[in-house]
């Protein structure tokens, strides 16, 4: 295996921007829709800072990993669709703020 | 086996009385009624048939839980002997003035009523501290539910309060318990809940357990400054419910205080007697003064009891044998009394649907009977000679007075304030001009005029010849105060 | 042994009580008198074998007889047990011969009232606590006929139940003289944690024994019985109540109000004379007591306008001079006054009760006058009371209260004591003449009404004024043997003679004169004194009682009532509320905290992370 081109710390540095992107736009967006965009975005960034690992110590952990965490974003996505389209049935509006009945 | 069948009969009774409810209307009150002669006539019967030098009629000892030296320790003696001949008399009386109150689920406040009867019947009797707090519980949660489904309009959060003050408190009694059982073990190497055994090495207990003990029983007595659930309970509950909670359930506390706080914890008992007795003394003028200012008519007799429990705790720190024996009596003189004023809060309220003083004025016109027996119980309240109250409050003072006079002439200034709030408690209900116009009163029947005589002949009983009841306790009081080495 | 019925004698009056209570008011009149006057009647008569029993045991002893013991705790033994010697004999014939013609006279005057046989079961309630009182031979048993006649005056003061005024009254007579029976019932816890005892006849020995005399703990005890007695005989700080006792009926009056209970105080020091013999400071006080209350109740009863309030300051007046007597030394004097002054004050009272009834309950005196003609037992039943009363020669009064005077002469200071009460009985003299003379001479005023004055007496109410009559002028020559062998100055004396006992004799004679000068000869003038500058607010400030009642309100009753209106709440109780309104709060506080919003969950889920990160990192 030939060394890494970039340096790892270019890599984390990109996926922690990536992780934040997204956060932001989890704790911002009120739109369901783009919340789970964002989500998508946050589990992308973990799995560059996976495979970006994987290549640092030269196993193929880091790549195994974002197979399973495409899977899984695969699965997600088709739950949260299929929550929000249920929420959008009830509630009439993709506002996630409107989904508060769990308030103390 | 009076004991365990006492407590027995009144457990199995309680389901009974519900079940009763199937059977028709009047039912559940008319099997408690049963079950509450029963266990009387079995008293009366174990009584007469033990022949009773010390004053112990029966000791029974089973073992329950032997790892941790728990047992079944149930010991009826003179002292015991006379509290449960007060919870079975006046446990009838609450089930005969809730005969017509209580409308709705009657079997499952019967149920309620005898299992509160139950505790109260195996606090008065236990002498296993494990056992104690059990039954102490077991008293607290039924009369939970009495105030809580059949109390009066703010009956929610008078019950809640009425738990939460006990119920802390008891928390309170629970540590003291445990830490009292482990320092004795950590001196004796023996674990064990048994009171009598505990009591014996009584002056190695460190005092601040005594604490514990002091918060429930105080609490529950009650005396200032934790005496605020009281009003509200008792004006809350159904008329059966404030006579058990006044005229029993009062006196958990009273006894508690003679037979574990000051035997149990002798030395601390001395040195804080000055406060305890200052605080009993302030009880009986400052729940007099509350009494005075009230406008309704069963939270004014609420705060009386507060003034009269006060008496108690003065006479039972002050620890001679006349104090003590005169908070016997008063024990059992206020539980008539006060029955009788609850009872005859609960039948005005039946009549005019309210409590209010305000509202109230030249009853005695509409409904003469009721005033006389309103009047009788209004004098025996304030103290008047020939009645039990003023034994009571009398040989209370008296046996103060040789040991503290500060606290004893605070206490006798209660007799004024006493007699200031139960004449102006006569005067707004029953003297005064009855409204023109007002309807027609129906007077006390034969049910409650007979309960009310009763009530009555028992007052002028204890009031002119109250000997048989002293020499039923005195042995027992006797024997406390020398296991405290209290010579006087 | 015919003395052995003397239980018999409470038991009459309790019996009648408890037969009247029972019937719950179903019976008719007659049957009520029978049985409400018939007791106490009955008691009466059996005094009569009880004291011819008396007379034959040994001289000077006493008769007891123990009916059962009371409770026996800690050497606490009260005993029901009655004692007869010759105060509690004065006392009996006083309760019961007294009482028996009050009661006879009340079967007339009651008649018709809707709550007659409650007013009998009261009365005969009365009888029997009195002589518990009188008889018991414990002083616990003592108290118990003590709070026991304070109740039934309690519930006769407040008889007219439907007027609230009536109830004010009976509840202040009662609190107010409760005030003096906690100071009496702090005075038997002392005497018992001193002497063990409180049977009054081992406690006197048992105090002489321990004490010297002017012991300071004796004085304390001396004083705080004296405490009870001042409020029970409506005596200086604790009169006010009487006056506005006279709410009840007037054989009420008569017999709780004058002759018997408000006379029990007399009775208390003088059963314990051992103990204030012993005690010189607070004998002292009881003279000072009563001469205090004797002189300004004389001058309240001076310028009163309601009959029954001049007779009332009148009988505080009166029991003044008892408690005076009792204070220098004239202790049979005292018990003399005690028994006279029950004969002329019942008289006087049961004659204004028959001019109220005769008036259609008017009592206002300047409503009346002229009236002696109209209505001539009344009239004759007065002047004897009051010519008693103003202790004119010959008359009962006159005998018991020179005495009181003579006596008072001999001692420490006596002059001056002499000379103030001897005013005080000039008073007494105009007072009595003033009521006559507004009453029954002059100008009728009564016409406003528009009703004639009709007698209403039966023979029911004309024979206890005639036998009161008889007693109020013949009732001093009782020569009061009995007491002499009980009190320590060994039966009434008449110490003095010249000019002194001149002087105490005419005093009576001149008021009467002055008084009819004032009242009838110039009677517009004084009127008219009575009604314009300096004079009119003297006159004022003495028909409140010397201002007593408004100086009550406002040092006592007012703040006493203010701050229960403002702590109906109870303090403390605020202390629990906030308590729980702090857990509320917090409740509160940490409930919005969940706002059910995912993005806020999350948010915080990221800044804890974030903090415990840098917690981890050593950043924090």
């Amino acid at each position: 295996m030939t060394a890494l081109s970039v340096p790892l710390s270019h890599v984390l540095a990109l996926a922690a921007t990536l992780f934040l992107i997204g956060l932001l736009g989890v704790l911002i967006r009120r739109n369901l829709i783009f919340l789970l965009m964002s989500l998508e975005i946050m589990l992308n960034a973990a799995g560059l800072a996976f495979i970006g690992a994987g290549a640092r110590w030269g196993t193929a952990d880091g790549q195994i990993m974002y197979m399973l965490i495409l899977a899984l974003a695969a699965a997600e996505v088709a739950v949260g669709l299929g929550l929000l389209l249920q929420l959008e049935r009830r509630l009439g509006t993709l506002d996630v703020d409107a989904a508060s009945e769990l308030k103390g | 086996m009076i004991s365990l069948g006492l407590i027995g009969l009144l457990l199995v009774g309680a389901p009974l009385a519900w079940a009763g409810e199937r059977l028709g209307p009047s039912w559940p009150q008319r099997l408690s009624l049963v079950v509450l002669g029963l266990a009387s006539a079995w008293l009366l019967l174990g009584w007469l048939a033990a022949a009773a030098d010390d004053g112990v009629v029966e000791t029974v000892a089973l073992t329950w839980i032997p790892r941790f030296g728990i047992g079944v320790i149930l010991v009826l003696d003179g002292l015991s002997l006379v509290m449960v001949a007060l919870t079975l008399a006046l446990g009838a009386v609450a089930v005969v003035s809730s005969w017509t109150e209580v409308g709705e689920r009657h079997g499952f406040f019967q149920f309620n009523l005898l299992l509160t009867l139950a505790g109260v019947a195996g606090v008065f009797m236990a002498q296993d501290l494990f056992l104690f707090f059990v039954f102490w519980e077991v008293m607290l949660v039924p009369m939970y539910l009495l105030i809580a489904i059949w109390g009066h309009e703010a009956r929610a959060y008078a019950a809640m309060k009425f738990f939460l003050f006990t119920q802390i408190s008891g928390l309170l009694l629970l540590v003291a318990i445990v830490a009292l059982v482990l320092s004795h073990q950590a001196a004796t190497g023996v674990l064990t809940f048994d009171y009598r055994l505990l009591v014996t090495g009584a002056g190695s207990l460190p005092a601040w357990v005594m604490v514990g003990f002091l918060a429930a029983f105080l609490t529950k007595l009650p005396s200032v400054p934790v005496h605020s659930w009281l009003p509200d309970a008792h004006t809350q509950a159904p008329t059966a419910g404030s006579v058990i909670l006044a005229g029993i359930m009062l006196k958990t506390g009273a006894y508690g205080l003679i037979r574990f706080v000051v035997p149990l914890f002798p030395d601390a008992s001395e040195a804080l007697r000055q406060p305890l007795m200052v605080l009993g003394a302030v009880s009986v003028v400052y729940g007099g003064y509350l009494a005075f200012a009230q406008d309704d008519f069963k939270r004014l007799v609420a705060y009386s009891s507060i003034s009269h429990m006060g008496f108690v705790l003065l006479g039972v720190f002050a620890w001679n044998q006349l104090a003590v024996q005169g908070a016997v009596v008063q024990m059992v003189a206020h539980g008539f009394s006060t029955a009788a004023l609850f009872m005859m809060a609960g039948a005005l309220q039946e009549r005019l649907h309210t409590r209010e003083l305000s509202q109230m004025g030249g009853l005695w016109q509409r409904a003469p009977r009721m005033g006389a027996v309103a009047l009788f119980f209004v004098v025996a309240s304030l103290g008047m000679p020939g009645l039990g109250n003023f034994v009571g409050e009398f040989m209370v003072l008296l046996g103060a007075f040789q040991v503290d006079v500060g606290p004893t002439i605070i206490a006798a200034l209660g007799l004024i304030v006493a007699a200031a709030y139960a004449l102006l408690l006569m005067q707004r209900s029953f003297q005064g001009a009855a409204p023109s116009g007002a309807p027609e009163l129906r007077d006390f029947g034969a049910r409650e005029l007979a309960v009310m005589i009763l009530l009555m002949a028992a007052l002028i009983t204890l009031g002119v010849y109250p000997q048989p009841l002293l020499d039923v306790s005195g042995p027992v009081v006797d024997g406390l105060r020398a296991l405290t080495g209290a010579a006087r | 042994m015919s003395v052995g019925l003397l239980w018999l004698i409470p038991m009459l009056p309790l019996l009648g009580f408890l037969a009247l209570a029972a019937t719950e008011g179903r019976l008719g009149e007659r049957a009520v008198a029978v049985i409400g006057a018939g007791s106490v009647g009955l008691a009466a008569l059996l005094a009569v074998p009880v004291t011819v029993g008396f007379f034959e045991l040994p001289a000077d002893t006493g008769f007891s007889q123990t009916l059962w013991v009371w409770l026996d705790v800690a050497g606490f033994r009260p005993a029901f047990t009655l004692y007869l010697d010759g105060l509690s004999l004065v006392m009996l014939w006083v309760i019961t011969g007294v009482g028996f013609l009050i009661h006879l006279y009340a079967t007339g005057y009651m008649s018709g009232d809707p709550g007659y046989s409650r007013f009998f079961a009261y009365m005969n309630l009365f009888v029997f606590a009195m002589l518990m009182l009188v008889l018991g031979n414990d002083l616990l048993v003592l108290y118990l006929g003590w709070e026991g006649v304070g109740l039934c005056s309690y519930l006769l003061i407040g008889f007219f139940q439907q007027d609230p005024a009536n109830g004010y009254a009976a509840r202040k007579a009662f609190v107010v003289t409760r005030i003096g029976d906690t100071a009496m019932a702090l005075g038997l816890f002392l005497l018992f944690r001193e002497l063990g005892t409180l049977e009054i006849q081992p406690l006197l020995g048992a105090a002489t024994a321990a004490w010297p005399e002017g012991s300071a703990t004796l004085t304390l005890a001396a004083l705080l019985l004296l405490g009870g007695a001042v409020g029970k005989s409506a005596q200086l700080p604790l009169q006010t109540w009487l006056p506005d006792a006279m709410a009840g009926p007037t054989p009420v009056s008569a017999l709780i109000h004058a002759a018997t209970m408000v006379t029990a105080g007399v009775y208390l020091i003088a059963r314990l004379h051992d103990l204030y013999l012993l005690a010189p400071v607070a004998q002292t006080a009881v003279a000072l007591t009563g001469l205090a209350t004797l002189f300004i109740a004389a001058f309240a009863a001076l310028v009163q306008t309601d009959v029954k309030r001049i007779l009332a300051y009148s009988t505080m007046s009166q029991i003044g001079y008892m408690f005076f007597a009792l204070g220098v030394g004239a202790w049979s004097a005292a018990v003399f006054h005690l028994m006279t002054h029950a004969f002329f004050k019942a008289l006087l009272f049961l004659s204004a009760g028959s001019l109220i009834l005769a008036l259609h309950h008017e009592q206002e005196v300047t409503r009346m006058g002229g009236l002696w003609r109209r209505l001539p037992w009344p009239f004759a039943g007065m002047l004897v009371g009051s010519a008693a009363l103003a202790a004119l020669p010959f008359t009962s009064g006159y005998f018991s209260k020179d005495a009181i005077l003579l006596t008072a002469f001999d001692a420490p200071g006596g002059f001056w004591l002499w000379s103030v009460a001897l005013l005080a009985a000039l008073v007494t003299a105009l007072y009595s003449v003033r009521l006559l003379v507004l009453v029954f001479f002059g100008q009728p005023r009564w016409q406003q009404s528009g009703r004639e004055p009709r007698d209403r007496g039966g023979i029911a109410m004309r024979l206890p004024l005639a036998a009161l009559s008889l007693l109020a002028i013949g009732g001093g020559w009782f020569g009061l043997s009995p007491v002499a062998a009980v009190l320590p100055d060994g039966g009434v004396g008449h110490g003095h003679g010249g000019w002194v006992m001149w002087a105490t004799s005419a005093t009576p004679l001149l008021g009467v004169l002055l008084g009819l000068l004032l009242f009838q000869r110039w009677g517009a003038v004084v009127a008219r004194l009575g009604t314009s500058g300096g004079t009119r607010a003297v006159r004022r400030f003495w028909l409140s009682g010397w201002g007593f009642d408004w100086l009550y309100r406002q040092l006592i009753e007012r703040p006493f009532v203010a701050l229960a209106r403002i702590n109906r709440n109870d303090v403390v109780d605020r202390v629990f509320a906030a308590l729980a309104g702090g857990a509320l709060g917090v409740n509160g506080l940490l409930s919005a905290t969940q706002t059910g919003r995912l993005r806020w969950y999350l948010a915080n889920m990221a800044g804890g992370l974030a903090l415990v990160l840098l917690i981890v990192l050593g950043v924090l």
